[in-house]
Parts: structure tokens; C-alpha cells; sequence
């Protein structure tokens, strides 16, 4: 209990007593200027680049370390002008949508292969259960030896680590739908084909996109790994090439890609969600 | 479980329509040893309104199971029309589907729109047509599941507590609608539930089940619109709550209030 009796509230003799002026006499308080939420957000991350700034040019921070502000924002805006990021972001692009199709689509079939029939769990559940243990990237070495080093390799990397995901969130989501509901389409007599497309599928949905976002996360992560293997375009070749070259400013500008794609294609999902799920209760009251 | 085809069942046979829909020769449910339903017999007339009442485990929920078309029998003859609806406790709609397209899912007809306009005007929801499940309260909801299975016109409507889970008021009304929907699409009416007040206020006859057999069976000729203030109404309930292993107040000799409402309770347990 505070020491100073509260201003609105008083403890007396067992009772709490509450007594409040009405709000309009508080208007002319109200109406002092407030910044804006967003100001205020970035006014620490502002400061950070402010200090970054001036350890580099007082030479705190050596360019060998980590390039100052103002020089990756330089290089980042010649590279955006020469052309060169737009090459070497729309290559890792079509690398990681050719793999992520490819993954998503292997992971959906199997797992509706297995979710929806009884034979089809008994035949492919375990094997995918074993494979998807595996860490792709370990996978490297094989891959290379059977597929070589060129744009296969890379492909078939980014589809080995974006299958799983999918297929186990879809698998558990049509596995875990109410029985409840599948009862009650039972006795309005839908037959098994319309039960599989106005029940099973709808509702085993958000577990998919849950599996999307991971496959979605982890196709960025193999692009880095897999960009490093002969490659003269990409964006971790940007970043490996970089490397050699020890311009830090250039390997800061790919980090800063990576986690701007990573909200940009979290934007693009929620607005997938948003709508082919607008009927859950988060949705549906909005 | 085979999907029956309800829709192409609907044009039964004059001579049909004359047995009761519902026949029921020493139908035998058992688990393991225990049998859940045993040597039943039952027959529900064209347009009846029966309720089943029974303590938990009396086979009540079984019985309407094997009804439904959701379990199956071990023994005994079973008759029931394919033209048939299931109402239960939770609405059971398919959330990710708005009321209309809830209501028709499963009919393959012309128009389904127009068709679920109309049965939930039936329910009084014409204004929440295009709602998805999330958004209805408890109530609304299981007006949409009755629409639901009214629209398929049906000829045996089973009732699975559909009032439980509802809150005191919107039961009275629910109870309303469920008299004025059965008298306007005349369907027999199996309904399942621990109320003995909402037994003897709907049903045509009350039957108490007792370890999957007919302990008794109640008819109500009470006159409708009934109330529980009714002359011969509370003899009735005093007389069902006596098969259900409750003595009523006048016989226990203690306070009545007090008995009444611990009557009350039994009566709304789950």
C-alpha cells in the first residue's frame, strides 16, 4: 500500500472509496502535444546508428570490423543504382520459389496421402519421419557427389528443407480436426470426397500456413548455404564474395536484405491468412 | 462409417409413410461384456414428440447414436428413415463456412441460397445469413444447426441435449421454437435429456431409460402451451423423478424449497 493516500481512492474503516472528477475537466491537460507512437519507437534505434556513426569516424570502430552507416548506405545506394542488387536478389529469388514450390507441393501431396488414408500413413509416415531428421544441409556433401555443382544441387537442397514443415504441420492439422465435425458431416451425409473438400481440407488450413512459414524461413536459410557452393550471382554469393574482399560493408547490406524479405514474404502470409482464414474467431470478430 | 444418401431419400412409398418411422425389435449394444442397450424395443409414431430421460450411462446417448447412423448394433432389427437429422449439445458447424452454406452443406439442390434464406428466417436469423460461427453467440448457433437439419426435411429429428450448453433465458425460447418448427414440419422427434422440466414441457411422451432398458414410459396430455405452474404437471415431474431415483418433495417430508432446488440441480447435471 502506498504511503501517500491516493488521490481518487481512499482506504477507510474497510470500505474502498472511489471518488473522481468527471473527465471534461481535465481537457486542457489532455491537450498538450504527445509524439506519435512511430516517433518514439525510432528513437532508439536512431540513437544506436548515431553512436555506430561516430565510433566509426573516430576510428573506435575500424572498417575491417563493421563499415560505418554512412558508408553501407553509400555502397547500398550504388548498388541499387547500378543494377547489381537487383541481379543478384531476383537470381536467390527464383532459387528459392523454384525450391519452395517444388517443397511445398511434395510435402502437401505426402501429407495428404498419409492424412487421409490409413494405408498411406502405414506405407510413407515412417520413411518421412526418418528423412525429415536429417539436417539438410548435411546433405551437402551427397548431394554434390550425385548431382554435381551446379543449379540442381542448390534446387534440390532448398526442396529437401522445405518439404518437412509442411508436411508435418498438414499431416498433424488434418489428423487433429474435430471428430466432432466429421460425425455431424456424417449424418447431413456428405460422402467422402465432399468431406475431404468442405471439411478435412478447410480445416486442416491454418496448420498448413503454419508449416509455410517455416518452409518459407528455412529456404532463406538454405539460400545462404547453398549460395556459397560455385555460384556467380545470389545473394550469399554477394555475401560470401564479400568475404574475400572484406568489404563488411556489402556482407551488412545482404543481412539487411534477408531480414527485409523475411518481412516482407511475413506480410505477404498474414495477408494469406487473412484471407483464406477469415472465419477464425481472430478474423471474424474484427 | 458408409455416408448414407439422405437427398434421394425423401420420396418414400405410401405404404412407408404409414409404419412408424421409428421401430425398434430387442436391439442389443454392447461393449465388451456390459450391454449398453439391451433387448430395446421402442416405436416412435409419424410426428411424435418423444424424450428420453435416464441418468448418465443409462444408454440414452447410444440409443440416438445407433439412430443417427453413428454406431452401429449387435443385434436386434432397427428401423429408421434415411430422411433423418441430428441436433447435439455443441452446434457443430463447420466454422470456416458462414451460416448459409452450414445450413445446405452436403444438399446438392437449385438455389441453396435461397434455400438457407428461408430456413433461417424459419429460425429467426434472416439477418445473419452471411455470419461465420465465430461470431454467433451459443444461441444463434444452435439455431443455425436446427436450420440445418430441418432443411433436409427430415423425418425423424434427433435432439442430443441440444439446450444444455444455453443459458436459462435463451432455452425458454429455444423451447418455444423447437413446438412451433415440429408442428409446422411435423417430423418425429427423439430428444435426449437430463431436464425433466424440458421433457414434460415438450414431449408427446417421456420415456426413462435404465441401463439400456425402458423403465417406464410417461405419456403427456397435458394441453399445450404448457408451463410448469400447470395443473398435474408437477405429478407428473414428482412421478419421472421417482423412476430416476430421486425422491420428490411431498414424499421426503423436508423443506421444500430446499428439496426443489436440489431437485433442480439433478434435473441440469450433465
Amino acid at each position: 500500500m502506498p504511503d501517500k493516500p491516493l488521490d481518487t481512492a481512499t482506504l477507510d474503516d474497510g470500505f474502498l472509496i472511489v471518488d473522481k472528477a468527471p473527465r471534461a475537466l481535465e481537457k486542457t491537460r489532455q491537450k498538450r502535444w504527445k509524439a506519435p507512437d512511430f516517433m518514439v519507437r525510432l528513437l532508439s534505434p536512431l540513437a544506436l546508428l548515431l553512436i555506430w556513426e561516430l565510433a566509426s569516424q573516430s576510428g573506435l570502430l575500424p572498417s575491417r570490423v563493421i563499415a560505418a552507416p554512412s558508408q553501407i548506405g553509400g555502397t547500398l545506394w550504388a548498388m541499387i543504382e547500378s543494377g547489381e542488387l537487383a541481379t543478384h536478389l531476383w537470381v536467390s529469388l527464383q532459387r528459392a520459389l523454384l525450391g519452395l514450390s517444388i517443397g511445398v507441393a511434395i510435402g502437401v501431396v505426402a501429407a495428404l496421402i498419409t492424412g487421409l488414408s490409413k494405408k498411406g500413413e502405414v506405407i510413407l509416415d515412417s520413411p518421412m519421419q526418418m528423412l525429415r531428421t536429417i539436417p539438410s544441409l548435411a546433405l551437402v556433401p551427397l548431394f554434390i557427389l550425385w548431382f554435381g555443382i551446379g543449379e540442381f544441387t542448390k534446387i534440390a537442397l532448398i526442396v529437401t528443407g522445405t518439404t518437412f514443415p509442411v508436411y508435418l504441420n498438414l499431416y498433424s492439422g488434418i489428423r487433429n480436426i474435430d471428430p466432432k465435425l466429421i460425425e455431424a458431416a456424417n449424418t447431413l451425409g456428405l460422402n467422402r470426397r465432399q468431406l475431404i473438400w468442405h471439411v478435412i481440407l478447410p480445416g486442416s488450413l491454418p496448420s498448413f500456413f503454419v508449416g509455410l512459414r517455416y518452409s518459407l524461413g528455412i529456404s532463406w536459410l538454405a539460400l545462404v548455404f547453398v549460395e556459397q557452393i560455385n555460384t556467380t550471382a545470389g545473394i550469399g554469393y554477394l555475401a560470401s564474395d564479400a568475404r574475400d574482399f572484406m568489404r563488411t560493408d556489402v556482407i551488412v547490406i545482404c543481412l539487411l536484405i534477408y531480414s527485409i524479405l523475411g518481412l516482407v514474404i511475413d506480410a505477404l502470409i498474414r495477408t494469406l491468412e487473412r484471407y483464406a482464414l477469415a472465419w477464425r474467431p481472430t478474423f471474424a470478430r474484427s | 462409417m458408409a455416408a448414407v444418401d439422405l437427398l434421394h431419400t425423401t420420396h418414400q412409398s405410401k405404404h412407408q409413410a404409414e409404419l412408424p418411422p421409428v421401430q425398434l425389435r430387442n436391439v442389443v449394444r454392447q461393449f465388451g461384456q456390459q450391454k449398453v442397450i439391451d433387448e430395446l424395443n421402442l416405436d416412435i409414431a409419424p410426428g411424435e414428440f418423444v424424450a428420453l430421460l435416464g441418468a448418465s450411462g443409462s444408454g440414452k446417448t447410444t440409443l440416438l447414436r445407433a439412430l443417427a447412423g453413428l454406431d452401429s448394433i449387435d443385434s436386434g432389427q432397427l428401423r429408421v428413415p434415411l430422411a433423418r437429422a441430428a441436433v447435439f449439445q455443441e452446434p457443430r458447424l463447420m466454422p470456416w463456412k458462414n451460416a448459409w452454406k452450414n445450413v445446405v452443406l452436403g444438399l446438392d439442390i437449385q438455389n441453396p441460397h435461397a434455400r438457407a434464406l428461408e430456413a433461417l428466417t424459419e429460425v429467426g436469423l434472416a439477418h445473419r445469413v452471411n455470419a461465420f460461427p465465430a461470431t454467433l453467440s451459443g444461441g444463434e448457433a444452435q439455431r443455425v444447426a436446427l436450420a440445418r437439419g430441418l432443411v433436409r426435411e427430415p423425418k425423424l429429428l434427433l435432439l442430443d441435449e441440444p439446450f444444455a450448453a444455453l443459458d436459462a433465458l435463451t432455452r425458454i425460447r429455444m423451447h418455444q421454437l423447437i413446438i412451433e418448427l415440429w408442428r409446422k414440419h411435423t417430423p418425429a422427434v427423439l430428444l435426449v435429456t437430463h431436464d425433466v422440466d424440458e421433457a414434460i414441457l415438450l414431449a408427446d411422451r417421456v420415456i426413462v431409460l435404465e441401463q439400456g432398458k425402458i423403465a417406464d414410459e410417461v405419456p403427456i396430455d397435458l394441453p399445450r402451451q404448457r408451463s410448469t405452474g400447470q395443473h398435474g404437471f408437477q405429478g407428473i415431474r414428482a412421478r419421472l423423478l421417482g423412476l430416476l431415483g430421486v425422491e420428490s418433495a411431498g414424499q421426503a417430508g423436508v423443506d421444500k424449497p430446499l428439496v426443489q432446488e436440489n431437485l433442480r440441480r439433478f434435473a441440469n447435471v450433465r
